[in-house]
């Protein structure tokens, strides 16, 4: 059951403004998902290593190297807000 | 020659550009005026590219227009993902595929619609609207890679590129009749491709026929350093398996995707793909991939959970819609509740949740571990078995609006696509039939990882005695 409270405690994890009728919707619909997915819980896998991706200790590495990879003034381009160089942001210090 | 157009493979249309029967202009003008007249009524594309950007090469697709989903990078183009926090936003570099299609000679027709971020299945959950479907145009295309599936059903395209992470490109192929691959995870490069969930996202080709779908595969496929999982194999050329005999193949059937829940009319084009199969001489058996009921939830953990990882760099900060606040963290908040949709917003909940402390164990955790079981069931089935045959969708195209206030039930119509990419392994869609009302159907071959050389076989035997890949819908005079 996801209630209007933990609704509010993941909004604030996901950092994602939420209203009542978003909060009512989301209650709702979520904790229909959540007892969908719950019929995982009458799987044993006591004895299952968990698969965490597909090529198990196989992945590829490479040299930790600087490479130009785009242009600044394209990234910047894209950039709600910039200063010179930098991207601009709201006051984070009082 | 317009008509003849209409009816033409991506491989025809190149040959006849070879033969100098036509030019890669004229076809390219000639796919923009039919894009520009059923655009507006079909909804299917979302940036309309004014002249291609192809530089000119020599593969066997030179000269062909292609389309891609909007969530591929193409440099100084657009790239939104249907979404309206992306509206604005132009990629600053080239995706691997993007670059593989510039030096083979393709020209690059526009971006096509698809939901949100690819969450979901029938291109609804999109910021510019849903695409309709060109046989029904009161029905969905299918998705999430909706849009690109459409362009090809309307021949607005000959080809075009999707996503798949849970059934994206295959779901939409079989709904609007067209041929849909999703290739083993790690043989398509990720780089460039906007993630949903990395551990299941992979690039795939939309065709009208299996044929240019191993040429496009060609194109694509192939190791790259920018993309960690990335498979290091020797390149292939998958037309090499077209035509070739498919006498004493093993395929499964399995049970677990033949019961209730399926439609009839479904089941019956089923039985008829297979009879067309034990003509041919390929052998079947029944068999159990007995965690297919867990695939679903299994799924939404796990791919909401990188999903919301994801989407956390869409923050009003570096790139994207900004809701300007008065402190850092209200700028978080309200951009992301402002740009990011219904769907996406369930997504993000739910994996946030999955991934929360107190939940990891329970959820994040267990589905990993039933993931493993999934790709054991696959293991196992695939030592004595070449192939498995199952239908792609329980049903055909549903209504516009019939699943957008259910979004469980919207997770469901993945049913029989999601496991192979929790396996990791490739599957495709190829039509197999229409249902009394005219609406495609389509059926999933699924083999063991890195053998998409089996379902070319399997695929152009298929298409060699059948002609549902062949009908187009009818769209009036254009």
């Amino acid at each position: 059951m996801i209630d209007q409270k933990v609704v509010e405690y993941i909004a604030k994890l996901a950092k994602v403004e939420i209203n009542e009728q978003e909060k009512d919707f989301l209650s709702s619909q979520l904790s229909k998902i959540i007892s969908y997915i719950d019929k995982l819980k009458e799987v044993d896998t006591k004895k299952v290593k968990p698969m965490r991706g597909l090529y198990t200790g196989k992945e590829l590495m490479r040299k930790d190297q600087v490479k130009i990879s785009s242009a600044r003034e394209d990234i910047l381009k894209n950039a709600p807000d910039f200063l010179d160089d930098y991207f601009k942001i709201p006051k984070v210090i009082k | 020659m317009d008509k003849k157009l209409i009816k033409s493979s991506a491989c025809e249309i190149a040959k006849a550009i070879k033969n100098r029967e036509t030019t890669s202009s004229e076809v390219y003008s000639f796919f923009q005026k039919r894009i520009t007249k059923l655009n507006p009524s079909l909804n299917i594309f979302i940036d309309i590219y004014k002249n291609s950007s192809s530089l000119g090469g020599l593969s066997a697709l030179a000269g062909v227009p292609i389309g891609i989903k909007d969530n591929i990078s193409i440099k100084g183009k657009k790239i939104t993902c249907a979404s309206s926090i992306l509206a604005s936003h132009k990629a600053v570099y080239d995706a691997t595929v993007i670059e593989k299609i510039k030096s083979s000679g393709l020209s690059l027709m526009g971006t096509t619609n698809m939901d949100e971020f690819a969450f979901g299945s029938s291109t609804e959950n999109s910021c510019y609207g849903p695409a309709k479907n060109p046989w029904d145009k009161t029905r969905v295309v299918g998705g999430s890679s909706g849009g690109s599936a459409a362009a090809v059903a309307a021949r607005l395209v000959p080809f075009a590129l999707g996503s798949d992470t849970g059934g994206s490109i295959r779901q939409p192929a079989s709904f609007c009749g067209v041929v849909g691959l999703k290739p083993t995870y790690g043989r398509v490069s990720r780089y460039g491709l906007v993630a949903f969930g990395s551990s299941l996202d992979q690039i795939g080709p939309i065709t009208t026929n299996i044929e240019d779908c191993a040429h496009l595969l060609n194109v694509i496929s192939g190791f790259d350093s920018s993309d960690s999982t990335s498979a290091k194999l020797e390149p292939g050329d998958f037309t090499e398996s077209l035509g070739k005999d498919i006498a004493n193949l093993k395929i499964g059937i399995p049970k677990e995707y033949f019961d209730q829940g399926l439609d009839p009319e479904v089941k019956k084009k089923l039985d008829q793909a297979i009879d067309f199969f034990k003509k041919k001489k390929v052998k079947f058996k029944e068999i159990s991939l007995p965690h297919t009921q867990y695939a679903v939830p299994t799924y939404y953990i796990i791919s909401s959970s990188e999903a919301s990882s994801n989407l956390q760099r869409f923050d009003g900060i570096r790139y994207g819609k900004r809701v300007e606040a008065d402190n850092l963290l209200k700028t978080y908040q309200k951009s992301r509740h402002q740009g990011l949709g219904n769907e996406a917003k369930r997504r993000i909940f739910l994996g946030t949740y999955s991934l929360s402390s107190g939940y990891y164990d329970a959820y994040y955790l267990k589905a990993l571990k039933v993931r493993k079981l999934i790709k054991n069931d696959f293991d196992q089935a695939f030592q004595e078995l070449d192939a498995i045959i199952t239908p792609t969708s329980p049903s055909p195209a549903f209504k516009i609006g019939q699943k957008t206030e259910d979004p469980l039930s919207m997770y469901l119509s993945d049913i029989y696509t999601i496991s192979s990419n929790l396996a990791g392994v490739p599957a495709i869609s190829l039509p197999c039939g229409f249902t009394k009302n005219n609406l495609p159907l389509g059926m999933q071959l699924i083999t063991k990882e890195f053998d998409e050389a089996t379902l070319m076989k399997l695929g152009s035997a298929f298409q060699q005695g059948t002609d549902f890949h062949k009908k187009i819908p009818e769209l009036g005079n254009v």
